[in-house]
């Protein structure tokens, strides 16, 4: 039987704009295994990183219910809200500007151990040295600065100090975007051990999508705050059935020059995420859309497992 | 159009040389690189982060940090024109006029307390005559073209996602129809089909304004996508350039190899990548001999001494590896 590690429900979260209320997660249902590693994928500004940042809560959701491993967690406050934050962690997109240039490496990695209030003076630099050996910071770099320290390096940092309090749940927003092919080879095969040996579940954000394909069980593909396609990886780029995911996937630049891709690019009115129209959030670009599509898309399960929102998937197959 | 004109390099780096330094350390961030840049073309710059890639463009526009870093050596040319030796006030014209940058941190760029339409409609005011109210149009214009709704013309940076800022930095840096664009990792941020978007939108402003671009990236699919010529920096170093079929077809720097070698396959399902084991060097130190030798799986006692000379093809394709021969042959091209 499989279980769940984070479920999330009808999941909203609205921003208040000059024009109204932008919708930047909206009504997002799904399930993510124990164990398993979640990719997400889609435009830039649909909501990848506002999804993640509300599941851990480091973001105050609008609407819509959060469970971790069963537990109702959606409205948890003080100490359980301490509770969920530590066993729920991110790590973000860039090595820069996410550790404090004026902290040694050290402290970095220490300071939740020391925050969290759980450790003596020893254990917490016995267990930093741990996580400094667990994600490969050589000793001489142990008392470094972030200026010192390459990109991949201070990804480094980044992953040993997300892992601190042994989280559950990490949200990788866009772990390794900054980094060239070669050390981002490394830094996904470290996180791919880590994943292994401690038994983590990873939500994945990703514009990668060789990376996607490569780190995911299942992939999540959003569209302006929606989940529009959710299916297992392989599934996804054998069979991709929403017309958005189509388009996302004939897009990828391919690394042979000889053949390269007929990419589809979108064209049509632009729909905006204030005060959005009710119906499905792709209408406007989409070369299939009919009357029917202007009315609210339901999330449907397709075959087990894939879920697609669209109300023309069976016809367009 | 002249056809000798059009062959001539638009754009050209001559041995550049840039060191960083604070306190007694010195970065040697740019050590002896050449690059040249043809109009209505675009070179791809492909390296790891620290390699030394903002750094050669900041270089070429001059805005490297007055304190703390310095040109040591080289030269740069725009159309025959010495960059490195013009007064700052004929510099500051072409910033932004004839050459135009990308930058790959869009908060660089944008200020934060302003809405981001003004910031577009300004510099649309700054690179035409058109009225207010036009610039205003123009501006949403832009927006629409790089994938965002005019209804958030009124918002400010910190509204918007990381991809987006890019867009908008994007969107500033074409309002002014550059002869020469220098775009620092414009599509990092970007998912496929904005970057297809994005990099199409480009390319119709290259061709019409034939603009020469400089496109740094470790995409190595946005190159294949999008650039003529590749220059692979490792170290502050140019290690390999050609053409793109050059590179793509007959790469010859093992650390080229590697890249392509560490990219996820989308054929296949390993749980593990390839890979280059090792960092780069610390760039503190100087070193001698190939920058590349201890991540090289190919290094003979050769490499760790002195300057690795450029060997050249007949067609142009030049590798800074001694052992180009052996590893060609190796590796089965
Ligand atoms: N603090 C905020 N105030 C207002 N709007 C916001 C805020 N943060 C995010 N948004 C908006 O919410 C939407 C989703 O943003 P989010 O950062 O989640 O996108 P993303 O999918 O992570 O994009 P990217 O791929 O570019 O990182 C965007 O329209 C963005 O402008
Ligand atoms: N302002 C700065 N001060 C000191 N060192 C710097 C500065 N900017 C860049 N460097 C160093 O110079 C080298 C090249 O950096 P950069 O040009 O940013 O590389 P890239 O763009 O290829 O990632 C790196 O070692 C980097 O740490
Ligand atoms: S619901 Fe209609 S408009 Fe939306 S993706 Fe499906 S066919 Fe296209
Ligand atoms: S010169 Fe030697 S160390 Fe450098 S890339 Fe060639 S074989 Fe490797
Ligand atoms: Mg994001
Ligand atoms: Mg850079």
């Amino acid at each position: 039987m499989s279980e769940s590690m984070v479920r999330v429900e009808g999941l909203k979260k609205y921003f208040s704009t000059a024009r109204g209320l932008l919708h930047a997660v909206d009504d997002v249902t799904m399930d993510i295994e124990k164990g398993h590693t979640v990719g997400i994928v889609g435009e830039s500004g649909c909501g990848k990183s506002t999804l993640g940042r509300t599941i851990i809560h480091l973001l105050d959701k609008t609407d819509g219910k959060i469970f971790l491993e069963g537990e109702d967690v959606s409205d948890v406050k003080g100490k359980d809200l301490k509770r969920v934050r530590e066993q729920m962690q991110i790590i973000f997109q860039d090595p820069y500007s996410s550790i404090d240039p004026k902290k040694s490496i050290r402290d970095t990695v220490k300071e939740p151990l020391k925050v969290s209030g759980r450790y003596s003076k020893s254990e917490i630099e016995e267990k930093t040295d741990m996580l400094m050996d667990l994600v490969g910071i050589d000793e001489r770099l142990k008392y470094a600065y972030p200026h010192e320290l390459d990109g991949g390096r201070r990804q480094r940092v980044g992953i040993a100090r997300a892992l601190a309090l042994d989280p559950k749940f990490v949200v990788c927003d866009e772990p390794v975007s900054a980094l060239d092919v070669s050390i981002q080879a490394q830094v996904l095969n470290l996180l791919k051990k880590l994943q292994m040996d401690r038994d983590l579940t990873y939500m994945f954000v990703t514009h990668d999508m060789s990376v996607v394909k490569h780190i995911s069980d299942e992939i999540c593909v959003m569209y302006l705050g929606q989940v529009v396609e959710k299916c297992p990886s392989k599934e996804l780029f054998k069979m991709p059935l929403h017309p958005y995911t189509k388009a996302l996937l004939s897009a990828i630049p391919s690394i042979d020059i000889d053949h390269p891709n007929k990419r589809e690019i979108l064209r049509g009115e632009l729909t905006s995420p204030i005060n959005p129209k009710p119906g499905c959030r792709f209408a406007a670009r989409c070369k299939f859309a009919t009357e029917k599509c202007l009315e609210p898309q339901e999330q449907q399960e397709v075959s087990p497992g894939h879920f697609v929102r669209c109300c023309r998937v069976e016809e367009l197959g | 159009m002249d056809n000798t004109a059009e062959n001539k390099e638009f754009l050209s780096v001559k041995n550049l040389k840039v060191e960083y330094f604070s306190g007694k350390t010195v970065v040697h961030a740019v050590n002896g690189v050449d690059l040249k840049m043809y109009k209505g073309k675009t070179l791809g710059l492909v390296g790891e982060t620290g390699a030394g890639k903002t750094t050669i463009a900041k270089s070429i526009l001059r805005i490297l940090p007055d304190v703390g870093a310095r040109i040591v050596e080289g030269e740069i040319k725009l159309d025959g024109k010495d960059l490195l030796s013009l007064k700052e006030h004929d510099m500051r014209k072409i910033r932004g006029n004839e050459i135009s940058m990308i930058f790959q941190d869009p908060m660089t760029a944008l200020n934060p307390v302003q809405r981001v339409g003004e910031q577009i409609s300004e510099a649309v005011k700054l690179h035409s005559d058109l009225s207010k109210e036009q610039c205003e149009e123009r501006a949403k214009e832009m927006l629409k073209m790089v994938g965002i709704t005019e209804d958030r013309y009124y918002e400010y940076p910190h509204q918007f996602s990381g991809g987006m800022k890019q867009r908008i930095v994007i969107a500033i840096a074409l309002a002014c129809n550059p002869q020469v664009l220098l775009a620092d990792e414009p599509t990092t941020a970007l998912d496929v089909t904005i970057q297809a978007q994005v990099l199409e939108l480009v390319g119709e402003l290259q061709k019409k304004f034939n603009t020469a671009m400089l496109l740094i990236t470790h995409d190595l699919g946005v190159v294949a996508t999008v650039c003529d010529e590749v220059a692979i920096i490792y170290a502050g170093r140019i290690v390999e350039y050609g053409t793109k079929e050059q590179i793509f077809h007959h790469p010859s720097h093992p650390y080229t190899l590697g890249l392509f070698g560490a990219i996820p396959d989308m054929a296949d399902d390993d749980i593990w990548l390839h890979p280059i084991e090792g960092l780069p060097p610390d760039p503190t130190k100087e070193i001698v001999g190939c920058a590349f030798a201890p991540r090289c799986k190919y290094a003979t006692e050769a490499c760790l001494k002195g300057e690795i000379p450029a060997l050249t093809t007949e067609d142009g394709h030049i590798s800074h590896c001694i052992n180009m021969k052996s590893v060609l042959s190796k590796e089965g091209k």
